[in-house]
């Protein structure tokens, strides 16, 4: 903790000090240790055999490298389509999101019109309200446009975010209305404002709504177990839970699907680390 | 704005309302007629055996998570609260099983703790104790989930704490300091009490969370063995997109939605009431 460390820099020689610091790391390790193995655990695992895994259980390094996770995952899964779907699910419905978030945000951030208030708490009530509430209406709805197993059915419920509006609302209105003052002077109207005043300003606020959205639409296993059923619409981890369940037994296979399936997060997490952690401290959620 | 507000109306708000509306009926989907119950799946849900099981277990694993995850997600937080490189290194460390899929992550576990192929057993084997069947035993297999997801979001309460904590003005513990404090008297009386607000906030997201887990269930064991790890949504997910008891599961979506408004009230109460002394 940081009034402990700052004691014992303090007061080098006392022993406490010294020994409490020991301590700390020493738990620090064990907890680095814990958090990481089943990562490594789960890479080495996807390069092994069945009968390295079941004879050397202990071991946390393949024996012997092999492949055949990586060529199963494509012979055995339909495993493009899968990797197409969550790309194409995801992708589109953040940039999606990002559009209308935007533009409703701005809205209700610049223009005065009767209803907003009303509109914005409105936005807000969503929120509170669990996600499975309207899973089965949204699945009736569905049912009834002939969009389950589509990527319209995947895609527009899920194109627009309450907390992406919220979040994107209060980024605009601390923007000073001087900026949008100058521009209506040039001569632009809303449109031109919103498109060359606001959105350029709002670039960290849209790239951690786009980043939570993407990493969320990317992990979901609820959404895309109930909207599709046929195997050539899953997604990765629809995919990956399904098959894992029947078809496919072999445990390198499913490693080495999982692995891949991590891959896209990893890397964002490796260059975006802190539009990652803003996103998740500033809205609570993952 | 005109889209967002389309999407929201007919994607979230009447659905919202048709929920409630379903769970009057005892709505079959494609049946020609649909028989208005009234109040007749709440009733069969609170004589329903199932619904008590996989409340209490919803409940236990929510008390359990969150208490654990606010203890080690604080006590991490004020570990690594300095911003060094290493300190650094190690909060994305922990972090990052946040940003994973919990299907990876519970296939990963469902793996590791399997006491045929996983590391687990592999090396209680080497300590001579013989591999434990942790997700086929029914006083383990919960245990075990609660600890998987334990270990996924111990680095987000603990994101959460850390920003809390840096909000802690300075001269509070100066002057703690010149009273003669020690480190645990500040953690005690200058730490703990300003971060209340964001006690508040961590135990709320992650009570809301956890009365929804699915995800990580679903993957490890399905609520198996014999419905020992049945939660409340897994329930209604096999009642409504198995079973296609559409009004009975809406039912039950509108208990949870309850249960989660109460529990929410009840901590900002206990929170708002404790700011008064």
């Amino acid at each position: 903790m940081s009034t402990d460390v700052s004691v014992a820099r303090r007061r080098p020689a006392k022993p406490s000090a010294t020994l409490a610091a020991v301590f700390k790391w020493i738990l620090l390790g064990i907890g680095v240790v814990v958090a990481l193995v089943p990562f490594v655990w789960m890479v080495s695992g996807s390069f092994r055999s069945e009968s390295d895994l079941f004879h050397n259980p202990a071991s946390l390094f393949p024996t012997s490298w092999t492949l055949h996770g990586y060529i199963g995952v494509w012979q055995q899964l339909p495993f493009v389509r899968l990797l197409v779907n969550s790309f194409v699910f995801a992708g589109v419905t953040t940039a999606a999101c990002l559009l209308f978030d935007s533009m409703c945000a701005y809205a209700l951030a610049r223009l005065r019109f009767r209803g907003r208030n009303v509109a914005f708490v409105l936005v807000i009530a969503t929120l509170m309200v669990p996600f499975q509430v309207t899973l089965i209406p949204v699945f009736i709805e569905l049912f009834h446009f002939g969009w389950l197993n589509t990527y319209q059915g995947l895609i527009v419920p899920r194109a627009t975010s309450a907390f992406g509006i919220f979040l994107l609302r209060q980024f605009f209105i601390s923007i000073p209305a001087e900026l949008d003052e100058a521009a209506r002077i040039d001569g632009a109207g809303h449109v031109r404002i919103y498109w060359q005043v606001i959105l350029p300003l709002a670039k960290p606020a849209l790239a951690t709504v786009a980043i939570l959205n993407f990493m969320n639409l990317w992990n979901d296993l609820l959404w895309p177990l109930v909207v599709t059923s046929s195997p050539t619409m899953l997604t990765l981890p629809a995919g990956l839970t399904l098959f894992g369940g029947q078809h496919v037994t072999d445990h390198a296979v499913l490693l080495a699907g999982a692995t891949i399936s991590l891959l896209p997060i990893a890397l964002g997490f490796f260059f975006a680390q802190k539009y990652f952690v803003a996103g998740v401290a500033t809205t609570g959620l993952k | 704005m005109a889209p967002s507000i389309l999407i929201l109306g007919v994607f979230v708000l009447f659905p919202i309302l048709q929920s409630l509306y379903y769970s009057f009926f005892d709505w079959t989907i494609g049946a020609v007629s649909q028989q208005f119950v009234g109040f007749g799946n709440y009733a069969k849900l609170f004589q329903d055996p199932q619904f008590w099981n996989a409340l209490g277990i919803t409940i236990v694993f929510t008390v359990v998570s969150v208490v654990l995850l606010l203890a080690l997600g604080l006590g991490t937080g004020l570990l690594l609260l300095r911003d060094t490189l290493i300190t650094r290194l190690v909060r994305s460390i922990f972090f990052f099983p946040t940003i994973v899929s919990l299907v990876s992550i519970g296939l990963v576990w469902k793996f590791l703790l399997d006491p045929d192929i996983g590391l687990v057993g592999g090396l209680s084997q080497v300590f001579g104790i013989t591999p434990v069947h942790w997700l086929q035993s029914t006083s383990l297999a919960l245990p075990s989930v609660i600890f998987v997801d334990i270990w996924k979001n111990v680095g987000f309460a603990m994101i959460l704490f850390v920003a809390g904590l840096k909000g802690v003005p300075q001269e509070r513990y100066e002057a703690g300091r010149l009273d003669g404090a020690g480190t645990w008297q500040l953690t005690r009386f200058i730490t703990i009490p300003s971060i209340r607000p964001t006690m508040l906030f961590t135990t709320m997201i992650l009570t809301i969370q956890s009365l929804q887990v699915f995800d990580l269930v679903y993957v490890m064991t399905d609520g198996g063995p014999v419905f020992h790890t049945d939660t409340l949504v897994n329930l209604l997910y096999r009642d409504g997109f198995v079973n296609f008891q559409t009004g009975y599961a809406s039912a039950i979506s509108w208990v949870l939605f309850a249960i989660i408004m109460l529990i929410s009230a009840l901590q900002l109460k206990v929170f708002r009431y404790n700011d008064v002394d």
